[in-house]
């Protein structure tokens, strides 16, 4: 068991809080820094689990093992920082081709979820046939 | 001895890298890959035989203990699904290089798919063979980031849409799992899957209820679990074919998987746990009803996998051995029914040129191959006997009654329920594509895109895979007796884990 100090639970409160924020958003840019946000909260976090930091390298011999810091939360931060850069990149370049052939950064809906949730009054309308073939051509394929 | 752990996670990284190095040699992409998956099949079918008549193998990797080192562990459940897992996978290679040849020649080589396929495999094998918490969540990240690029291939504005919705949702899910590492680490100052369950059970009851909640939750969201499943129907149907198949076969199972190794190796619980009946029930009847009204072929598979997914939860809130035997039957026998669903699903849509229901009829007089190799899975789907679905519902079904609290009953209801529902699903796809006036295939709308061929062209490897896929869950059904015999045996390790914290705390297991 470890205490984190007061001002490092506030700051990772914060970033937890922006993070969320910024992936509710509607803009893909957005959304991005959101999860950037929220991948650097949780490598502090990781950081934090260790306890804090006791100074000293953790080199057998080099001091009393009291005094070290715990080396495995590191370790698993800095794993977990190389894996969160190279999706960061993924998505930049998905993001950048979403701009490419779509001309905007929204995040969209899927057309076939709303055609399903169009097809009761289109029923209850007796114009099913005709809205058919509307929704046919705005369903990609 | 114990190398051969290593091999299903090493073998396919090494090979992958070679892959991308004869990235202009088509041919020796296509036989690298195949090579290394049929090395792997051996290799699991070796580690499930030593691990089921004598102990699990374990590898410490760089020899540093247990505790602190990161260790890969093979018992019977690991290497059961590990062996399924790569039988599919070396059957979809199969029907995709197939597909690939019918649609582009001989020559072309796809330079990206077969390395990252390859690196999927390596993910896939990790995630199974794993001994500890933090080397879990790298597992899932090998495997999701090969499917962030599987999924987005051959970029068509529809399919960014949904590999964007499919990417943010697991990274979102991700994140939440690092976060759950370190508070688990801050809590018992371990990740090794056998010390965690000595460390908490001296946790207080409350912190160990909300850690073992929120793994619920991050693992939920990689199985595709009610509430948690939004993601998935909207992202699959996407890909081309036989990547969806080994989406849907692998990539859910192992959060399911997952899910069974944490809670029940790590946590301390009653028998039969209330919420996750409660979930595996609303997973069960929102995924078959969400089918129901479905007009894409393989948006209605997709809810199909959804609805299915519920069932192995209804095992694993059981939480006794025979829920337990009947979780692992039923993940094998799904393993290879769905991926040879969408194998059909994908031969289908070549025929008709479409993936819509409405626009289908009479394949049967077309191709009454395809309709055979779409009936058998289908009916283990619905569980009619004597396939292999029977046999896994009926272990769970016994399993549930067996336990005899309300819930269970009212989830073995349930459980019944969606079994007809999908018999009513997968019927209505069978009138609707196989029966009826017949169809001439209409013309590729958007050649750009995979998805929807519609040249009736389908090449002996495409149909033999298909094919070897379908006699696989026949064969699953044949061989139900040993079967059942072995994950019985798997489902009593894990109830008392006994023998897996010996093998990799003591070095009880075979190891080097």
């Amino acid at each position: 068991m470890s205490s984190v100090n007061l001002t490092m639970a506030i700051v990772l409160g914060g970033l937890y809080a922006t993070g969320f924020y910024l992936l509710l958003q509607r803009s893909l840019m957005r959304v991005l820094l959101g999860i950037v946000i929220l991948g650097h909260g949780a490598n502090l976090l990781l950081q934090q689990a260790g306890g804090a930091p006791a100074g000293r390298p953790p080199m057998l011999g080099e001091a009393p093992v009291q005094s070290m810091s715990d080396p495995l939360p590191q370790a698993m931060a800095l794993t977990a920082i190389v894996i969160t850069f190279a999706l960061t990149t993924f998505l930049l370049a998905l993001a950048y081709r979403a701009w490419q052939l779509l001309g905007h950064d929204e995040v969209q809906d899927d057309v076939e979820d709303r055609r399903i949730r169009r097809l009761e009054s289109e029923l209850s309308e007796g114009e099913a046939a005709e809205n058919e073939q509307e929704l046919d051509s705005e369903a990609t394929r | 001895m114990s190398v051969l752990v290593a091999i299903p996670v090493l073998l396919p990284l090494g090979a992958a890298g070679l892959s991308m190095a004869f990235g202009r040699f088509a041919d020796v992409q296509r036989w690298l890959g195949l090579l290394v998956l049929g090395v792997i099949v051996v290799d699991a079918t070796v580690l499930l035989h030593i691990a089921d008549t004598r102990a699990p193998l374990v590898l410490h990797l760089g020899g540093w203990a247990a505790p602190v080192g990161i260790a890969l562990v093979a018992d019977r459940l690991a290497a059961l699904l590990l062996l399924v897992s790569v039988v599919v996978m070396f059957a979809v290679l199969l029907y995709s290089i197939g597909q690939r040849i019918t649609d582009y020649g001989r020559g072309t080589s796809s330079t990206t798919f077969h390395p990252i396929y390859l690196v999927l495999c390596a993910g896939v094998s990790l995630a199974y063979l794993t001994g500890d918490l933090f080397n879990l969540f790298v597992a899932f990240e090998i495997m999701l980031a090969a499917s962030y690029v599987l999924i987005t291939r051959r970029t068509t504005a529809n399919r960014v849409r949904a590999g964007m919705t499919y990417t943010i949702v697991s990274l979102s899910s991700s994140v939440l799992f690092l976060t759950l590492i370190g508070l688990v680490y801050s809590a018992t100052g371990t990740v090794n899957l056998a010390d965690l369950a000595a460390e908490t059970e001296k946790l207080p009851r409350a912190l160990s209820t909300a850690l073992a909640l929120l793994m619920v939750i991050v693992f939920g969201v990689k199985s595709a679990m009610v509430p948690l499943h939004f993601w998935l129907p909207d992202s699959y149907p996407n890909a081309p074919a036989p990547i969806t198949a080994i989406f849907a076969a692998l990539l859910t199972k192992v959060g399911i998987y997952a899910m069974i190794r944490t809670q029940i190796l790590v946590f301390d619980r009653g028998p039969s746990w209330r919420l996750m009946l409660v979930l595996a029930l609303a997973t069960m009847l929102v995924g078959a009803l969400g089918a129901l009204a479905q007009n894409d072929l393989n948006r209605l598979l997709s809810f199909l996998l959804v609805s299915h997914i519920g069932f192995m939860l209804f095992g694993l809130g059981v939480y006794d051995v025979a829920g337990l035997t009947g979780v692992i039957l039923y993940i094998v026998h799904h393993i290879t029914v769905q991926a040879a669903l969408f194998l059909v699903s994908g031969l289908v849509t070549r025929y008709t040129g479409t993936v819509a229901l409405s626009r289908m009829g009479g394949l049967v007089r077309i191709s009454p191959l395809v309709a055979v190799l779409f009936a058998l899975p289908a009916l283990s789907l619905a569980g009619v006997p004597p396939f292999s679905g029977f046999v896994a519902k009926l272990a769970l079904l016994q399993s549930g009654v067996g336990v005899g609290t309300g819930w269970a009953y009212v989830a073995a209801a349930g459980a019944v329920l969606t079994s007809l529902l999908t018999l009513y699903a997968v019927a209505r796809v069978w009138t609707r594509v196989f029966w009826g006036r017949t169809r001439l295939p209409e013309g590729d709308p958007d050649p750009t895109d995979e998805l929807v061929v519609g040249t009736g062209d389908t090449s002996r490897a495409m149909v033999h895979a298909t094919g070897m896929l379908v006699c696989v869950t026949v064969l699953v059904a044949v061989l139900a007796g040993p079967l059942a015999a072995v994950s019985e045996r798997a489902a009593e390790d894990l109830i008392s884990g006994e023998a897996y914290r010996t093998a990799v705390l003591e070095g009880g297991g075979i190891g080097g």
